[in-house]
């Protein structure tokens, strides 16, 4: 077994080829460091890594005699890793051969030091007006690593802001510290070489090219994966201090990928999004439609509390006025004509809503069909990274889908499993008028994808319900109009493109008066107690085969796999 | 951490004598110490015809500091609401206007709620760039608690009474702005 010590901790590295920082890592030691990323090239440039590097051979240890980046450093079995923590190490485990003049983690400890004075030489640290402060590595590295006093006398180089390097980006240049992730990012993941150092030595300066902006549909990544407070989000910019944030684990809901993300929350409004590494489903970054999409779900025309047509007029009403007559309504119809009701299910319901609705409308009778919403699918997929013409270049590393819903293979999947085949809502649109009912669960965020399936020689039925984000033609048709809820207001499951079920928690109560799509399904269902995603999950896991492995109690975060394809 | 027995000590109360059981001697002790101090100086001061001379570090009303262009001193860093234990510091934070060429960022709005305030002082003792400071205006008074929850302006007009009136020279060490505020340059 390959066996790596680190602080003389023995872990065994398997067959995998790592450094000395993801070695460390699996032997729960954490090396500072800012340039290295899992998912871009290794420069070796901020030395932050630095550790002490030697070999075990014959039950005796020889230590090179220099600190060496543990980003570059490769490891092998029988490789000895000494950090600057070494310390702090497991005291439980025996120390390893060392010659008796060597001092292990001295050398690393000190280099550490000096490396975080000489990123602090020029540092501006305006901390109390960086939106990084909070959760800026310079600011955690030099607490814990750094010295508490800076011997600079000469004034700090302190080079202009470049707020003109992007619509959405801003650049404090004198916060940079040269980690150049920004660069490889451009350069590396969306291929669009924006960004680049000017200048040598501490003069160096990330900047654009003269009339080429850094925009690309990834750039917004570039603020996530700066270290520092260097780049900032113009969308973000001053609006919150990090620390009032509560940090929820999303999925992103604007296209079939579905990026694992941050939802940072405070008083039930969403003020970001950021990437959340997940490499079952998208790596390590995510697109700036979904990362500047959030804001659909504090629009003020959202619909946010029940309405009835009474006559030509639109009321709001309770809900508990609604949903009985509501319910009768449909009942009635069902009654009188069960083929002539349908149930339109959108892919942006999470599957637990799917499944009650699922639930309720079968229940009504066998004959009631269910059919899938319209599936948004703008343009053609986009691969990055992209060569200089802007054609994709092999291998993908990014992909933002033209389906732009978070959930139709999930939704797909309970259909499937109620009534065996799914319908099209083009099927139903062209006859809509010919209809006993319609019930139209939609919680669209954008109102094209809506209007566009339902086009214009478009003729409402007798009964028509439609619970939507926004006004559209339907609602406006609508005998009742329910307000739905966005992806951050519920909690439950998506499944991506590839079949990977994501479940997630709500991240801010819906506005107003609106109720949670699982709620109205409970309502109508006329169940009893608390709604909760969880509950309806095990349901669901019970249910449908293909969902079998949702039952856990606590789902990983990774999200799982389903063989949804076997269905 | 449990009282040991040696850290006690038992009193007796002591037993009145005849002479302390008799009615006039106590009173006479009385009347002595009434008398005495009719010729002491007198301590007792006439509030509200004479104000009290507050020490300087006194814990009133806060006011918000003015830099040497008049603007607001305040950086927005939100420290203060984040060190104020009683939640009653509001601000949002916006880029400093056009010509501010000292700050990226500032107060759009501040808001104190005086009555939520408990004049700890934590703010004062938190703000980087000496912006927000408590005065020795201690008669607060208000007809209603909307009057009671102070704004940017009326915070910064009480730099202004204060600086005027000389009652609160600023206290700033460093006489002009922290290192959270210099200069950023603009290309
Ligand atoms: S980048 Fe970090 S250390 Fe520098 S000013 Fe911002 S928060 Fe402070
Ligand atoms: S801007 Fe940020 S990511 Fe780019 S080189 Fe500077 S510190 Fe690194
Ligand atoms: S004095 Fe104390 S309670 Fe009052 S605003 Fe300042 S920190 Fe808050
Ligand atoms: S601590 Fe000072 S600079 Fe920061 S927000 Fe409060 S008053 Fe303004
Ligand atoms: S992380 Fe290793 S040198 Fe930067």
């Amino acid at each position: 077994m390959p066996t790596v010590y680190v602080n003389d901790k023995p872990v065994d590295i398997g067959t995998q080829r790592l450094n000395c920082v993801q070695a460390a890592e699996l032997a729960g030691v954490m090396v500072p460091h800012y340039c290295y990323h899992p998912a871009l090239t290794v420069v070796a440039s901020c030395r932050m890594c630095l550790v002490e590097v030697g070999e075990l051979k014959d039950g005796k240890v020889t230590m090179q005699p220099k600190v060496l980046p543990g980003c570059q450093t490769p490891v092998k079995d029988g490789s000895v890793i000494v950090t600057g923590d070494y310390v702090k190490k497991d005291k439980s485990v025996p120390a390893l051969a060392y010659d008796p003049a060597y001092k292990p983690g001295v050398r690393a400890k000190g280099a550490q030091a000096d490396t975080l004075e000489g990123l602090l030489l020029n540092h501006p640290l305006d901390c109390p007006v960086c939106d990084k402060a909070g959760e800026c590595k310079l600011q955690d590295y030099s607490y814990e690593f750094g010295r508490s006093e800076s011997r600079m006398v000469d004034s700090k180089n302190q080079p202009p802001n470049k707020p003109g390097i992007s619509s959405k980006i801003t650049l404090f240049t004198d916060r940079c510290i040269m980690c150049t992730r920004c660069v490889r990012f451009t350069r590396e993941i969306s291929g669009t070489a924006e960004l680049t150092v000017t200048n040598r030595g501490h003069h160096s300066e990330i900047d654009v090219f003269p009339g080429h902006p850094l925009e690309n549909k990834l750039a917004g990544n570039v603020v996530d994966l700066c270290p520092v407070g260097a780049l900032g989000s113009k969308d973000f910019l001053y609006t919150q201090r990090v620390w009032y944030m509560k940090d929820v684990d999303g999925v992103c809901s604007l296209c079939s990928t579905g990026c694992s993300i941050h939802v940072d929350v405070n008083k039930d409004r969403v003020y970001r999004l950021r990437a959340r590494e997940n490499p079952d489903a998208q790596g390590y970054f995510m697109c700036d439609d979904g990362r500047y999409g959030y804001h659909f779900a504090s629009a003020a025309d959202r619909i946010a509390r029940p309405q009835v047509k009474a006559g030509d007029a639109v009321k709001n009403a309770a809900w508990h006025e609604v949903l009985p007559t509501l319910k009768a309504d449909i009942e009635a119809a069902a009654k009188k004509d069960a083929k002539g009701v349908v149930a339109v299910l959108s892919p942006f319901l999470t599957v637990e809503e799917a499944f009650l609705f699922a639930t309720y409308f079968k229940g009504l009778s066998k004959d009631v069909r269910l059919v899938l919403g319209p599936v948004p699918v703008i343009g053609q997929d986009d691969k990055y990274p992209k060569d200089v013409k802007g054609n994709a270049v092999e291998p993908t590393k990014f992909t933002i889908r033209a389906e732009k819903c978070p959930n139709r293979r999930g939704v797909e999947a309970v259909l499937k499993q109620f009534q065996g085949s799914v319908i099209p809502f083009a099927d139903v649109a062209a006859k809509a008028g010919s209809l006993a009912a319609l019930v139209f669960v939609g919680g669209y965020p954008n109102k094209e994808a809506v209007e566009a399936a339902v086009g214009s020689g478009w003729t409402a039925p007798a009964l028509l319900v439609v619970q939507d984000l926004f006004p559209t033609a339907l609602t406006a048709a609508a005998k009742y109009v329910l307000p739905a809820t966005a992806s951050f207001e519920k909690d439950g499951t998506f499944v991506n493109h590839a079949g990977l079920a994501q479940t997630f928690p709500r991240a801010t109560l819906p506005p107003k008066e609106a109720r949670s799509e699982l709620q109205i399904a409970f309502d109508l269902l006329g169940r009893r107690g608390l709604v909760q995603a969880a509950a309806i999950r095990k349901e669901v896991a019970k249910a449908i085969a293909a969902f079998a492995h949702l039952a856990e109690e606590k789902a990983p975060k990774a999200g799982k796999r389903l063989e949804l394809q076997t269905i | 951490m449990p009282i040991a027995e040696q850290d006690v000590k038992w009193v007796q109360e002591p037993k009145l004598g005849l002479f302390g059981q008799l009615y006039l001697p106590l009173v006479m002790d009385g009347l002595t110490t009434t008398i005495s101090h009719m010729f002491q100086k007198k301590v007792t001061e006439q509030y509200p015809e004479q104000e009290p001379k507050l020490p300087a570090n006194y814990r009133g009303v806060h006011r918000l500091n003015r830099d040497h262009d008049g603007h607001v001193k305040c950086v927005a860093c939100y420290m203060c609401a984040t060190a104020c234990p009683a939640h009653c510091i509001d601000i949002v934070a916006a880029p400093a206007p056009v010509g501010w060429t000292d700050r990226e960022k500032y107060p759009e709005t501040f808001v104190i709620d005086e009555l939520r305030c408990i004049y700890c002082g934590m703010c004062e003792e938190a703000c980087p760039v000496d912006a927000i400071e408590l005065t020795t205006l201690y008669d607060l008074t208000g007809l209603s608690r909307e009057q009671m929850i102070f704004d940017k302006e009326k915070l910064l007009s009480v730099f202004d009474m204060t600086t005027k009136a000389g009652t609160d020279p600023v206290r700033t060490q460093a006489g002009k702005l922290g290192p959270a505020s210099e200069a950023p340059p603009q290309k």
